[in-house]
């Protein structure tokens, strides 16, 4: 009997959807891989390109070097103000859409705003910017800010969505104005948070801020694209290097500045 | 000034609470509290008791508006709470002090800073951001700090102190707001029994010498009898007993909180 009953309690069941959903997707893949005409040859025809294209790379060459300091200074230039610009304006959006402080008429207005900015990516906002307002940093930046409210601008209100409203009471409870409370029961909870989402932005503004020029955007991104074009891999090899070098400080500066406003 | 003339609001009435048929509804046909009256003039200290769940907390944050009542009136010093509104409300809520269960400090903030959150209802948004407090706040709030007896720890953070020393800033920055009345929701329930007694007798005091009616929802009835002038028990939204410490029989505690078997 107790044999028995162990024999048929099975608290494991197979599902059988599950499998058919896995089958399903393996199938997809094999489909996708033939369609898109991915083959094993053309990989290895690529691996040959690819060293062909290493080689050609080195030495870097710094001739240019003038021109090259020109694009770091405006693409660092696009970011500073970008970022400057979008963590500014994400403050009170990020403020208005936490649905624990504000009421739904102001959410919503503002969780549209970051969600229209989250919809589409940098690339999308450069090419729609450089139509609007013509080739340059103007539509660089114009990118970026609208890429930092959409990321700060979450990311905010949800820290101040977590907050304890403990102290919130206690400082409606001695009477306090609204704006006395934000700055003392909310503030001093989100403050280095805050600091963290915008000094990470700063960094992604940074290394987006040279991919925006390839749409035309401004900043080094467009010397980039054109010395791949014309084949010139030395030059291109330098344009690299100094962008790696470039991401490296703004991470350092992003570390030093977040190590200041973390206790 | 320190409001010590036993007159609140201007000076026209003396300090007090009224209220009267008070009446809170969650959802509506279900009440919380079902027509909460009573009345305390002058110095005195009200123990309210009861059950969990039985509105005791609600009652409190009907006194000040934190929680909207559904019927009735609250007066404090002579001024009728629920029909205020916007700074009217604000201002009569700086005159009502409240000392919260779980203390209810800006964690990230200096105990002076706390205390001075007591001054937020009359000090303009822009100094209360630049902490341009005037000179006669800054030394009250040094005094206030002293007498709870937390002078070496004026700058420390507020998430630096044990329990007992942070209910001590809760009830610094209560007194801070020169209060007509002093409301404390459940104070000694997150500390234990030595310091427990120690954050009465500080409240006790601060009523005592500023001649300060002092509300005090408490689960301990031991606490409650050795410190209250009077008591106020509660169950499931009524008032079932008001009187002083030494009427509050076992009968009576068997109607506030039913059974009886925990009385042995």
């Amino acid at each position: 009997m107790t044999a028995h009953s162990a024999a048929t309690r099975r608290p494991f069941k197979p599902s059988w959807l599950a499998r058919l959903g896995w089958a399903l997707v393996i199938l997809y893949a094999i489909y996708a891989v033939s369609a898109l005409d991915i083959s094993w040859s053309r990989f290895v025809d690529g691996l040959g390109n690819g060293a062909k294209f290493i080689g050609e790379l080195f030495p870097p060459n710094f001739d240019r070097w003038k021109l090259l300091v020109e694009n770091l200074l405006e693409t660092v230039e696009i970011a500073v103000i970008a970022s400057a610009f979008g963590i500014f304006l994400s403050l009170p959006i990020g403020l208005l859409a936490a649905r624990n402080l504000m009421p739904p008429w102001a959410t919503w207005p503002a969780r549209t705003i970051i969600c229209i900015c989250r919809s589409f990516h940098p690339v999308i906002f450069a090419i729609l910017f450089v139509k609007a307002v013509g080739f340059g940093p103007m539509a660089g930046i114009l990118t970026l800010v609208f890429a930092s409210i959409g990321f700060i601008g979450k990311l905010f209100a949800e820290a101040i969505e977590e907050i304890s409203l403990k102290p919130v009471e206690a400082c409606k409870a001695a009477g306090a104005p609204f704006m006395s409370v934000l700055i003392y029961a909310v503030m001093p909870q989100v403050l280095n948070r805050f600091i963290g989402f915008a000094t990470y932005q700063f960094d992604a503004n940074i290394r987006n801020s040279t991919m925006v020029g390839i749409v035309g955007a401004g900043g080094i991104g467009g010397t980039l694209f054109a010395a791949f074009q014309r084949y010139d891999y030395d030059f291109l090899c330098a344009i690299l290097l100094s962008i790696i070098g470039l991401i490296m400080v703004s991470e350092f500066l992003a570390v030093r500045i977040k190590g200041v406003f973390n206790d | 000034m320190n409001n010590q003339n036993n007159n609140g609001n201007g000076g026209d009435t003396p300090r007090s609470l009224i209220v009267k048929d008070v009446v809170k509804e969650y959802v509506a046909g279900k009440p919380v509290l079902k027509g909460i009256s009573f009345e305390v003039t002058g110095r005195s200290t009200v123990a309210i008791i009861g059950p969990s769940g039985t509105g005791k907390s609600t009652l409190l944050r009907c006194i000040n508006r934190l929680i909207e009542p559904t019927g009735g009136e609250i007066h404090v010093a002579g001024q009728d709470i629920t029909k205020l509104s916007g700074t009217e409300l604000r201002h009569a809520r700086h005159y009502i002090g409240m000392v919260f269960q779980e203390f209810n400090l800006v964690e990230r903030l200096s105990v002076i800073e706390n205390v001075l959150c007591g001054r937020l209802g009359f000090t303009p948004v822009w100094r209360a951001w630049l902490r341009k407090y005037h000179q006669t706040d800054i030394d009250r709030a040094y005094e206030l700090i002293e007498k709870v007896g937390l002078g070496d720890f004026v700058t420390a953070r507020a998430d630096s102190l044990s329990g007992g020393q942070r209910q001590r800033v809760g009830i610094a920055r209560a007194v801070m707001q020169n209060p007509d009345i002093i409301m404390a929701d459940e104070p000694t329930s997150s500390l234990d029994p030595k310091t427990s007694v120690e954050i009465m007798e500080l409240l006790n005091e601060f009523s005592r010498v500023q001649d300060i009616p002092l509300i005090i929802n408490i689960h301990d009835v031991n606490l409650a009898k050795r410190f209250a002038d009077r008591i106020i028990g509660m169950s499931k939204g009524h008032v079932v007993f008001d009187g002083k410490p030494d009427e509050l029989q076992d009968s009576h505690l068997k109607e506030i909180y039913g059974g009886e078997d925990w009385l042995a």
